[in-house]
This record gives C-alpha cells, sequence and structure tokens, in this order.
C-alpha cells in the first residue's frame, strides 16, 4: 500500500470512531440521567465530530475533494466504515455508556497523545488540538466509572456487568493491518501494540481503583479496521444516512 | 476605522477583524481570541486569512468564516480567502489579560493561571475558582460542561448565584 492511500485510510479509520462514537452519544440527548450529564454527553458528542470533520476534511483533500467530507462521513455503506467495534455498541444503560467512553476515550488519549509526534503535519496538528479535548473525555468517564463501581451494590453490579458485556471488543481497538505497516514505517502513525501496552495498564489502574474485576479474554470479536462490523453499525447507519440518501443533495 | 474605497492594507485587515465579535462571548473579538493566526494581503485585493479552531466542534468556526467574508468584502476585498490550521494548536494561553478582563466583567471566570497544570481524578471539585459576580472564592463545580464547549458549570456559595467557567484548553 502506498503512503498516500494509508494516510487516506487512517483517516477514515479516526474519523468513523469519532463520527459513530458521537452519533452514539446524542443518543441520549434529552434522556440524560440529570441535567449536567445531558448536557455532558451531548458536548462530548460535539468534541467527537469536530475531530471527525478535521479528519473527514484531510482525507477527502488527499483525494482532490472528488468526494466531499460529507459524502465521506454519509454515503459510505456499512463495509466502507472503519472504526472499532467497541464505539457501534448499543449504548445500553448509563453504566454501560460510560464504561464505553471510558475504554475508547483511554485509546483516544494514547492515539492522539502518540500522533503528536507524527511526520504527517496535517495529522500532527489535528491530534496535537483532538488531545485537549480527548483529556477531558478520559477524565469525566474515568470518575464516572469510580463513581459507579463504588457507589452502591446496584451501581457496581451494573458497571461490572457493563464491562463484562463490552470486554470482547477491545482488542479490536489495536487490530492492524496494511494500513498500519505502511504508516509506522513512515513514522506517520504509531505501533498499536505499543498503544496496547500502555492502554492495559492505565485502564487497570482506574479499574482496580473502581474495585472492578477485568473479564476474561474469552470470545474476542475483532475486524473493525477491515469493514467488518457486528450487526448494530448497520442500523446506526440507517438513521444517520436516512436524510442524506432519502433527499440526495439536500442543503439548508 | 477604516473607510471603503482605499486598498486594503495588511494593517487594515487586521483593525477590521478585531471588530467581529465572538458570537458566545460578545464583548471579546476573534483577535483578542487569539484565533486569527495570519493575514496577507495579495495582488488585485485578494485577501487570505487563517484562522485555528478554538474547539474542534466549535460550532461558531463556519459563522466566523462568513463574518470575515462580509466584512472584508464590504471594505473594497475582491477576494477572500479563509485558510485553517490546526498546528500550533489554539490554547487559553492566548487570552491576552485584556481580554480576560473583559470576560469577567462579562460575568464568566476566565481560565485561571493554573492551566496546564495535571489535574488529578476528581481535582476539578477541589479547585476554587473566583466567582465573577462578587470576587469570592468559595465556588463548587456543578458540571465540567456547559452551555458551549468551552465553559464548565459553577456555583458561588458567597453571592448564591450560578457562573460560567471558561476551561483551560
Ligand atoms: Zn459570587
Amino acid at each position: 500500500m502506498n503512503t498516500k492511500d494509508a494516510v487516506y485510510n487512517f483517516c477514515l479509520r479516526m474519523a468513523d470512531n469519532n463520527l459513530i462514537s458521537g452519533q452514539r452519544l446524542t443518543e441520549w440527548c434529552s434522556r440524560g440521567p440529570i441535567l449536567e450529564e445531558d448536557l455532558a454527553m451531548t458536548n462530548l458528542a460535539l468534541d467527537l465530530f469536530g475531530q471527525a470533520e478535521s479528519f473527514f476534511d484531510y482525507a477527502a483533500s488527499l483525494n482532490g475533494n472528488v468526494k466531499s467530507a460529507d459524502d465521506l462521513a454519509f454515503l459510505r455503506s456499512e463495509r466502507q466504515y472503519y472504526n472499532n467495534l467497541l464505539v457501534e455498541q448499543p449504548n445500553g444503560d448509563f453504566a454501560v455508556t460510560m464504561m464505553k467512553q471510558f475504554l475508547f476515550s483511554a485509546f483516544q488519549k494514547l492515539m492522539y497523545e502518540a500522533l503528536t509526534e507524527s511526520n504527517d503535519d496535517t495529522i500532527k496538528g489535528i491530534s496535537t488540538k483532538a488531545l485537549k479535548e480527548a483529556k477531558y473525555h478520559f477524565r469525566h468517564s474515568s470518575e464516572w466509572v469510580i463513581r459507579l463501581g463504588k457507589g452502591t451494590k446496584e451501581s457496581h453490579e451494573r458497571v461490572q456487568l457493563a464491562i463484562n458485556e463490552l470486554w470482547r471488543f477491545t482488542t479490536d481497538m489495536f487490530e492492524m493491518n496494511a494500513t498500519d505497516e505502511e504508516l509506522i514505517s513512515t513514522g506517520i502513525s504509531a505501533n498499536l501494540e505499543t498503544i496496547y501496552g500502555k492502554w492495559n495498564f492505565v485502564v487497570g489502574e482506574i479499574l482496580k481503583e473502581a474495585t472492578l474485576a477485568i473479564p476474561d479474554a474469552a470470545k474476542i470479536i475483532k475486524g473493525g479496521c477491515n469493514g467488518m462490523h457486528t450487526e448494530h453499525l448497520g442500523h446506526i447507519l440507517t438513521e444517520m444516512q436516512y436524510l442524506q440518501r432519502a433527499y440526495p443533495g439536500a442543503t439548508w | 476605522m477604516v473607510t471603503t474605497g482605499a486598498h486594503l492594507t495588511r494593517k487594515m485587515v487586521w483593525n477590521l477583524l478585531s471588530e467581529i465579535p465572538d458570537p458566545d462571548i460578545p464583548v471579546i473579538s476573534i483577535t483578542e481570541l487569539g484565533i486569527v493566526r495570519d493575514v496577507e494581503v495579495l495582488q488585485d485585493d485578494k485577501i487570505v486569512v487563517t484562522l485555528t479552531p478554538s474547539y474542534s466542534g466549535c460550532p461558531a468556526m463556519q459563522l466566523f468564516k462568513e463574518d470575515i467574508k462580509a466584512v472584508l468584502r464590504q471594505y473594497g476585498a475582491k477576494e477572500v480567502e479563509v485558510k485553517i490550521i490546526h498546528s500550533p494548536a489554539w490554547t487559553t494561553d492566548w487570552l491576552s489579560k485584556e481580554a480576560k478582563e473583559k470576560m469577567r466583567k462579562h460575568g464568566i471566570a476566565p481560565p485561571e493561571d493554573w492551566c496546564g497544570t495535571a489535574v488529578k481524578l476528581f481535582g476539578d471539585a477541589k479547585r476554587k475558582i473566583t466567582c465573577p459576580h462578587c470576587g469570592k472564592q468559595d465556588t463548587k463545580l456543578t458540571s465540567q460542561f456547559g452551555s458551549t464547549p468551552c465553559k464548565a458549570l459553577w456555583f458561588c456559595n458567597g453571592c448564591n448565584q450560578p457562573f460560567e467557567y471558561f476551561k483551560c484548553y
């Protein structure tokens, strides 16, 4: 794979993670357990959409804007999305959502940290900006995981159930393909194995603090970076792309 | 004030831009906010303005672009291009002392001096932000997220008023 194609694929992966994660968070809009969290989750989503837009813009520019950032966001089909399986999982209760945010934002934070050293100036710039936001996201979800873990018997049980359900999707975030090979060799992206080591440490510390047990690594499910998804992504896209599909080229 | 008809110079463009307010905090202009990174005046009254977003998802960016184009065209620019760059990333450190003071008078607590120092988990709840209404420090965090991505919600026990705090980035 040549470098340009690899950067393009990588930008889509980063953008898709942000877009799908943000889309899931907006499902909480007006349904948050308290007003402050309703605001928090929609604000997190806004940050994620902004990061998605930056990566989509860059991807589009690499191909001479033949497809616009909007086309990339809204007019691809399921197998052409490269987001990680974790972010497309249903929100469940607040504990599942916060656990999902926690596992994902820990990854995002480490990823952006590594990308601030990227040899690609645009990726470096977007990541330097996004890292500041990812730090807030990671702190917010870490605090909730600890609060729920050390809260009541019920909150502890629910957040433990959440990690039991989500853990099998976490290895997928660190799966690499030809895109990564090319970008590691050119110093544009990071080796995800290195990130995995750091992620295990960071996540482990918080889970310990939250008195939560890490589930067995059985039944690992992977494939996101190659466009292989769980059934949930199709449902998200159906809703998210409805307007663009029903009214092609609609503007307002 | 710039008059119409004359050819725009770099300095005139900066002056014009310094009159465009931030829609969320209208007492602060986009130049005081620090998002205008460069101005180039090219041949035939073509102007290139370089911006950097304050936040990735800042919904005001589109508005800034439109405002800049409208204002510069009004003063004789034939063509205006607004470029977006991401590096170096915007930081609250770029807010001037004057800008921070204007913010405080507007009822928004500006970023505190300890911006940039590491915050421990649950550390925000232990911080004290000076209330922009009464100046007391008996305040507490209500939510790290507020009406816009750049602000957190706080409450002052001194004057029993909620207020917004412009977060460190
Ligand atoms: Zn007060």
